[in-house]
Parts: C-alpha cells; sequence; structure tokens
C-alpha cells in the first residue's frame, strides 16, 4: 500500500506504479526510483538507483540456483521471484523439496498481495490535490528507514550508512538531483573492493 | 521519458535476478563480489534517507520531515511493521504542518 502512495504522490501515473510493482517486483528498487523522481531527480539517476539496489537480487540467485530448476520456462518465471523474502524463506529450508516449495508460495503469495496492495494505495492517492497535507513527502524516507534497519546489525553497516548520508548531503547542492547516489554507490563500491582486496 | 526510464529499469532488475540464476557460479561467489555488493543497499538507503529528509531541491533544510524521521527510528526500534513506520512518519509530519 505504502509504495503505490508513495509513488503516485511522487508523480508517477496509476499505470507506471502498477507497471513497477508487477515487472520490477522488488520493493528497496521500487522505492528508490521514485524516491528519486519524487524528489526532482530524472528518471534515469532514479533507474540507476533501482539497478544498483537490485544487484544483491544476483547474490539470491547463486544461492538459490542450486534448488531451483537451472533451466527452462520454470528458471524464466523463477527469476522475476528472486528477492529478499523468497530467498530467506527457500534457504531456511534444509530438504530441497521443502525449499522450492518455500519459494514459490512465499513468490506467489507475495506477488499477489504487493500488486494489489500497490493498487489500492495508489488509487487512494491518486486523487489527492496535495501530499503533503497527508505528511506524504516524510513517507519515502521511514520506507527506506524500514528497509535499512534489518542490514544495520553490525558496527561496519552502520558506519557505512552514516558516512553515505553525510557523503550524499555534501554532494547534494552540487550536482543533478539524483546523483549523489550514484556518487554513493560508486564509493562504496571501491571500499569493498579495497577492503576485501587486503 | 518516464515510462522508458521505469520499463529500463524494470528490465535492469529482471536482468540482475536472472543473472544470479545463470551466471556460472564462480563468478558471482569472488570474494570481493560477495563482500561489496552486500555493502551497496546499505549505503545507498541511507543516502536516500538523508536526501529525501533534509533536502529540497538543491537546497539543504531542516523541516518537519526531519521530525517525522525521528518518530520512524522510534517505530523501527520499537520493531514495528512496515506499514506503521511509514504512516507513523507521514502522520508526524501531517500533524505538524497542521499546527
Amino acid at each position: 500500500m505504502s509504495f503505490g502512495a508513495i509513488s503516485t504522490a511522487a508523480g508517477l501515473s496509476l499505470l507506471q506504479t502498477c507497471a513497477l510493482s508487477v515487472l520490477m517486483f522488488t520493493g528497496a528498487s521500487q522505492f528508490a526510483l521514485v524516491g528519486v523522481v519524487g524528489a526532482g531527480g530524472s528518471v534515469w539517476a532514479g533507474a540507476a538507483t533501482a539497478a544498483l539496489l537490485g544487484s544483491r537480487n544476483a547474490l539470491y540467485g547463486v544461492r538459490l540456483s542450486s534448488i531451483l530448476d537451472r533451466s527452462g520456462l520454470r528458471r524464466l518465471l523463477a527469476a522475476h521471484f528472486v528477492i529478499d523474502e523468497t530467498t530467506a524463506m527457500a534457504i531456511a529450508r534444509e530438504a530441497p523439496a521443502e525449499s522450492r516449495f518455500a519459494f514459490w508460495a512465499t513468490g506467489v503469495a507475495l506477488f499477489v498481495f504487493w500488486n494489489l496492495g500497490t493498487l489500492a494505495g495508489a488509487l487512494a492517492t491518486h486523487f489527492v490535490p496535495d501530499p503533503k497535507v497527508f505528511g506524504l513527502d516524510a513517507a519515502p524516507p521511514a520506507a527506506f528507514l524500514a528497509l535499512l534497519a534489518p542490514r544495520l546489525r553490525a558496527r561496519e553497516p552502520m558506519a557505512i550508512a552514516f558516512a553515505a548520508g553525510v557523503v550524499a548531503l555534501v554532494c547534494l547542492p552540487f550536482v543533478p538531483a539524483g546523483v549523489p547516489l550514484l556518487i554513493v554507490a560508486v564509493l562504496v563500491a571501491v571500499f569493498g573492493v579495497l577492503r576485501s582486496g587486503r | 521519458m518516464m515510462w522508458a526510464g521505469v520499463l529500463v529499469a524494470c528490465a535492469a532488475c529482471y536482468a540482475l535476478k536472472l543473472a544470479g540464476l545463470s551466471l556460472p557460479a564462480r563468478l558471482l561467489e569472488d570474494a570481493r563480489v560477495q563482500r561489496t555488493i552486500p555493502l551497496v543497499p546499505v549505503a545507498l538507503l541511507a543516502a536516500l534517507i538523508a536526501t529525501n529528509t533534509f533536502s529540497t531541491g538543491h537546497h539543504l533544510v531542516l523541516d518537519v520531515r526531519a521530525a517525522a524521521i525521528g518518530v520512524a527510528v522510534v517505530a523501527v526500534l520499537l520493531r514495528a511493521p512496515f506499514l506503521v513506520v511509514v504512516v507513523s512518519a507521514a502522520a508526524t509530519a501531517a500533524l505538524l504542518r497542521l499546527l
């Protein structure tokens, strides 16, 4: 629901909002795209941020490839469901058959509810003249925070999060909207590679 | 323009999901890749929080959104569900604007 509301408040049409939930179907990336657009950034900066956030799904795929079919149409469909929640549910099971079932059951259920929720949220705010009245401009950062919190269980990610926030704000006045995010992405990638090279 | 960006982003996200399932595992099991990629969402989400809370256009601003994110932090610490975190932040901003 919150995605649909935030997306239409950011200026995307009802159809674009629903297309994101049907075709992208990975929450953090969707929120990022509409967050960048809502803050005045170009849709391309938003698309780049969404793709960068989607990179973690590739790692999930590696862990799931031994559980799921390696070929055929089923794999093409399975790929669409490779997200945080399905991965967590699938790797929590021991037996491959149970893992497979958990993956598909979670994927289908989430897909249905995520899309119904998106439509409901989008319809609800579609006719709101000024989203600020309902505090909808404060909703995206809260959504990002809720997505970030589970990833902050150690000191290093906390330090990275803090540094990333500061760097983004320092860059912000001098570059086009959305670009601070790409700068942060490059910096953290360089940091990650240098650190693991040691 | 908006549609093009939306569809390209959807295609890119799908390609990344499919790549994980399809590429030879050794490509993505490289230690640098394994240890770097999990850091990307942490940094990007934090940057998104900062920019969406403390700026309007190209200006740094401090407004009711700062109080709203404060309420969201409390909600997260109390392990509130996703929707509750988002709604409590939006409600805080809406109420403070009414005052």
